[in-house]
């Protein structure tokens, strides 16, 4: 029987191929995204791991906060002398890094005036002392290292993307206006050949100390031991030396923890890449499940034959199962090395929406193997489970009858209810996933999910009953401007309703979860502009390049001051530590900030502002919800550099609803004065602008020229403010298109396959409508329009689907103050997408069909 | 699948190896129903060639898919070898079929994938048995494609086809082979050559052969010719020429 299978899937090459793409695409997106992650991961690997090469133990400042602004508290410059002279330690050294989280930047600027890193990637400062190169983690390519005030280091891929060499000059930003640098020298991590959208800025010491305004502190300092000194026996003998703000830990702890660190970040991309994967797979499968179905109705003669020679059920059931597993397997090979490449493409991706992330040799790991060709092939032949059965279900008798059909199974008769059921229990599943309160995160993920593809199944199975209206409607144009080739192609789509429909449910699917993402996406925008507007009275609003990130108070200070200027607030910001969790501190000029920003109030009026004192704090209304806290009441917070003060609730502010997703102002907001008693080096993230006269050219003109020595500072007029923040959310739609756009061409190899079916197996009367008079070009016609049909089905399907799903969404997250709003010129994109999917699809199958010869045609048995 | 033998070796018999009793086959229901057999009783003994013969509608195909397993009847038994075949579930068909039947198609339905000494050895395949070579070489050497084995159906004439099928229902030894119309998609040499191969194989080996046809020249090498008629068998009779049956169709037709 294994010969018998083989033999057959290869003299039916082309429909085996075909088969197989439908997997090929699913598979190699698995494979890509282990690719593509384990190569970043070992990217970072080999940057922590070649920092901490020689160091024995490492000094830093205590992380009091996550991902501040501010960046890790410090270590004081005197300590250095006192490790140096530990008996344990053989050298130690002092750095400035950027590495161990610090969220200081200093950024290199392009030759537009623009920081040079990219999509929030940070912009890493260093000082490092060059006479002692065990501490260095950085390999010099050309020149030399930085001495002195004005010389500066920048890493290779920088140097090769902005084409700078040694000798040319470079402005510079930190925490101050502009300053220009001379190139030294050029230098990469180890071997890692770039480090995405990062860049590097290498000073000594003093010069990085300066830039950074940490005047008498360090990051970290590293030292090695004494030959004999165990690491550990180092470290306990550091310890009484360091003040509360600083530990001590050994260079290899520093390093894993470092690497755990960006293994989370890791696992996020992965897992977000791999659940396109399976959409794909999951789209594969209906694809796999559809072409064995027609090819099994096909052959129906040949297991009817087979089975009047002696063999009996199981023995055609394991022989379609077999020929699912060959083709799984083959399928799932492709595609593993298939992913080499599209690990190549994806990063390509990111990079183009300027998500870049550091590269390395690439890594082809053995789970990647594994797992790629096990899903693949057990998707293949999981899907091919319902057509072997129906393979068994061929009579015997069907070899001499002429025309036999697979007879439907003895449940068909339920189906009609059982795709009714399915659909019900699917939208139970999603409403209950969406609204249920107190359910867990992986219970409603599974609910959402599930349901999500039980619908998709359940419609599909509906679907068949549906096919037969939608034709009338959609195969309208069809008719109207193809005559006679148009109303066959019209009739041929709804022949077999259960093929056309399982057809179009593939790419339905597709097309469902982009309809979904546009739609929200539309929803996101409108929201998040009215909370806006709501929000902000001023006429101007200065933000960072990347309008997210903080940017030096410098910057804004002279605003007022301006030419024009009535009111310019500036809102200092960083996070800290409050019962326990991560939170906004804001810094707020009481005087100015009510001019610039209404709040709305929910306890307090704007002349609490005023009141707010050494410690008094506003919060906001689900903050003082979540936390119990009502006005007078008292909170700790903890800042990034250890301090611990003690705020009293002034007032309760109460922002429109979507602030929960798209928060413009801390939960948290003191004076500025009281900012900056307990932050160290506070940056602003915002500042607003009045103008005596309102917006023009010339006053925009005019601010962006008193902001010109801050490249990292962006001035732009409230309208385009919003314009830009609310557009924030497109960059993700438009990954998210693209990678949906690998389930739309999956879906679209199942609509080829249908038609190279469909064709062969009505080669005979596509004979005789040669024979009596339709041309070439009518028959090519015809075949194109059946499938721009099919196409339109999966349209008609797929866009309503998705905006159910969509409004079900929304309608969950109503307490973020999301708003349902239909983007109506997406779905008329998505529906002229559809048509040419259909057209494309069309193209073999229509030339096949074209070519037929008349008289053999006519002929075929 | 193991394979006991469907006949129990006790209950063999020297009866007859085809027996069909008081056989009715209906198709439909209500008004529209079509009665294709009505009360066919007959009996097919080892080792001869038996002709169905009859006008189109006449039920003679019904019968043969009855008496083949491929049908069931509205009422009446089929035995073959003593076993009550009309009582077997699909498993016990399966064997039987592997042991028991041979079939050769008016279409032929050789598998295209495969060529022609492949297509000859499958029942052999699926049944897990092992070829016994000398007897392979034997029919092989019958049907006269020695040169041929390695051709895939499509490189092959209709009459070659046809011979692989036949090597095909041989390879088996089966009790029984039931040929259906095997030379209705034939040219008349071909035909010929066909008719001359079954005539042999039933001389030669013995080979028990039930052959439905509506082609007198065809019916002129049986053994036994069976006419039937609105479903029913209306003549029976020994070994005729062309001519006699010829004769004997246009009484029916004008009956």
């Amino acid at each position: 029987m294994r010969r018998i299978v083989l033999k057959g899937l290869a003299f039916r090459k082309t429909r085996a191929v075909l088969t197989a793409l439908a997997v090929v695409l699913g598979v190699a997106m698995v494979s890509g995204t282990y690719v593509l992650t384990d190569t970043i991961k070992s990217a970072f690997d080999q940057i922590f791991q070649g920092s901490y090469k020689n160091t024995s133990a490492v000094i830093s400042g205590r992380e009091f906060v996550s991902e501040s602004a501010s960046g890790n508290a410090t270590v004081p410059e005197p300590l250095l002398a006192k490790v140096r002279k530990l008996p344990g330690v053989a050298a130690a050294t002092g750095q400035i890094t950027g590495v161990a989280g610090a969220g200081d930047q200093v950024q290199l600027i392009g030759k537009d005036g623009k920081p040079l890193s990219k999509g929030g990637a940070p912009s890493l400062g260093f000082g490092i002392d060059p006479s002692l190169p065990q501490f260095n983690p950085l390999r010099l390519t050309a020149g030399t290292w930085a001495i002195g005030p004005g010389q500066v280091v920048i890493d290779k891929g920088t140097a090769g993307n902005e084409g700078f060499k040694v000798g040319d000059t470079v402005p510079v930003a930190a925490d101050g206006p502009r300053e220009s640098f001379r190139i030294v020298g050029i230098a990469k991590y180890g071997n890692v050949d770039s480090l995405g959208g990062a860049t590097l800025a290498v000073f000594d010491i003093p010069t990085a100390q300066r830039l950074l305004r940490k005047e008498g502190r360090f990051d970290s300092i590293s030292m090695s031991a004494k030959p004999g000194v165990s690491d550990q026996q180092l470290v306990r003998e550091v310890r009484p030396l360091l003040p509360p703000s600083a530990k001590v830990s050994t260079g290899a702890a520093e390093a894993n923890k470092a690497s755990d660190d960006t293994q989370k970040f890791i696992n996020f991309i992965q897992y977000f890449l791999l659940a396109f994967a399976v959409i794909a797979l999951f789209v594969g499968s209906f694809v796999i499940f559809n072409t064995l179905s027609i090819t099994i109705a096909q052959r129906a003669r040949e297991f009817a034959t087979m089975r009047m020679i002696g063999a009996s059920r199981r023995q055609v059931l394991r022989s379609v199962l077999l020929e699912g597993f060959v083709i799984g397997l083959l399928a799932s090979v492709t595609g593993l090395f298939l992913g080499l490449g599209l690990a190549k493409l994806l990063n390509a991706i990111f990079k183009a929406l300027s998500l870049d992330l550091p590269q390395a040799g690439t890594v082809f790991a053995t789970r990647t193997v594994v797992v790629s060709l096990l899903i693949g092939t057990i998707i293949t032949v999981a899907s091919s489970i319902v057509p072997a059965i129906r393979a068994t279900r061929v009579p015997p008798i069907a070899a001499v009858r002429e025309g036999s059909q697979v007879p439907p199974t003895r449940l068909s008769p339920y189906s009609g209810g059982f795709a009714l059921l399915l659909v019900l229990a699917s939208v139970v599943a999603l409403v209950i996933g969406s609204f249920a309160n107190g359910l867990s995160t992986a219970l409603t993920l599974l609910l959402l999910g599930v349901g999500c593809l039980a619908l998709f199944v359940g419609v599909a199975l509906v679907a068949k009953r549906l096919v037969p209206p939608i034709v009338e409607v959609v195969g309208q144009p069809a008719e109207r401007l193809g005559g006679a080739p148009g109303r066959l192609a019209r009739d041929n789509a709804v022949r077999n309703p259960a093929r056309t429909a399982s057809t179009a449910a593939a790419l339905m699917i597709g097309l469902a979860l982009v309809t979904l993402v546009a739609t929200l996406g539309a929803g996101l925008r409108s929201s998040d502009r009215n909370a806006l507007e709501q929000q902000v009275r001023a006429d101007y609003v200065v933000t960072s390049d990347n309008g997210f990130t903080q940017f030096p108070a410098a910057a804004v200070k002279e605003l007022p001051a301006a030419p024009g200027v009535g009111v310019a607030s500036a809102v200092f910001d960083d996070n800290a530590k409050a019962f326990g969790k991560s939170i906004r501190v804001d810094g707020v000029d009481p005087a100015t900030i009510a001019r610039t920003y209404n709040f709305q109030w929910s306890q307090g009026s704007d002349a609490t502002l005023a009141a707010l004192g050494p410690n008094g704090a506003i919060i906001k209304q689900d903050y003082a919800n979540d936390r119990h806290l009502k006005v007078g009441d008292t909170f700790q917070v903890t800042t990034p550099s250890g301090r611990r003060p003690t705020f009293v609730v002034r007032g309760i502010s109460k922002p429109p609803v979507f602030d929960k997703i798209d928060p413009l102002l801390g939960k948290v907001i003191v004076s500025q004065d009281t900012f900056s008693r307990f932050f160290e080096r506070p940056k602003v993230l915002l500042a607003f602008i009045t103008l005596d006269r309102g917006v023009s050219p010339q006053a925009t003109a005019r601010l962006k020229q008193a902001l010109a020595r801050f490249p990292d500072a962006k001035v732009q007029s409230k309208a385009d403010w919003v314009d830009e923040r609310v557009g924030g959310v497109n960059q993700l739609l438009n990954l998210l298109y693209v990678l949906l756009a690998l389930s739309v061409i999956v879906s679209l190899f199942g609509m080829v396959n249908t038609l190279v079916l469909a064709v062969f197996e009505r080669t005979r009367e596509l004979g005789m409508l040669r024979a009596v008079g339709m041309t070439r070009r009518q028959v090519r016609r015809m075949i194109r329009q059946e499938s721009v049909i099919t196409a339109l089905i999966g349209a008609a399907l797929g866009l309503p689907l998705g905006l159910f799903l969509a409004a079900l969404v929304t309608q969950a997250l109503q307490d973020q103050g999301l708003g349902f709003s239909v983007p109506v010129g997406s779905l008329v994109a998505f529906t002229v997408v559809a048509v040419i999917a259909g057209l494309l699809a069309a193209i073999l199958p229509a030339r096949r069909a074209s070519r037929l010869d008349v008289l053999q045609a006519l002929q075929y048995e | 699948m193991t394979d006991s033998p469907p006949v129990p070796d006790g209950q063999r018999r020297d009866g007859p190896l085809v027996s069909g009793q008081d056989l009715h086959r209906r198709f439909g229901e209500g008004e529209s129903a079509v009665d294709a057999l009505r009360g066919v009783s007959l009996d097919i003994a080892s080792g001869g060639l038996t002709a169905v013969m009859g006008p189109s509608g006449s039920g003679k195909s019904t019968l043969m898919h009855i008496l083949a397993g491929l049908d069931r009847p509205t009422s009446g038994r089929v035995f073959i070898d003593g076993a009550e075949i009309t009582a077997m579930d699909d498993n016990h068909l399966t064997r039987l079929r592997r042991t028991h039947i041979g079939f050769i198609f008016q279409f032929f339905n050789l598998l295209p994938m495969l060529n022609a000494r492949e297509n000859i050895l499958i029942p052999l395949e699926i049944a897990g048995d092992k070829p016994d070579q000398a007897w392979v070489d034997e029919v092989v050497g019958k049907v006269g494609l020695q040169d041929r084995l390695t051709h895939r159906p499509s490189e092959l004439s209709g009459g070659q086809q046809q011979r692989v099928a036949i090597a095909r229902a041989l390879v088996s030894r089966p009790k029984v082979i039931f040929a259906d119309e095997p030379t209705g998609n034939l040219d008349s040499a071909s035909s010929r050559d066909i008719l001359d191969l079954l005539r042999d194989s039933v001389d030669s080996f013995g080979q028990t052969t039930v052959m439905v046809t509506h082609d007198p020249s065809a019916a002129a090498i049986a053994d036994r010719i069976l006419f039937l008629a609105d479903g029913q068998i209306v003549r029976d009779q020994g070994r005729s020429d062309a001519s006699t049956i010829v004769a004997a169709m246009a009484e029916l037709g004008a009956a």
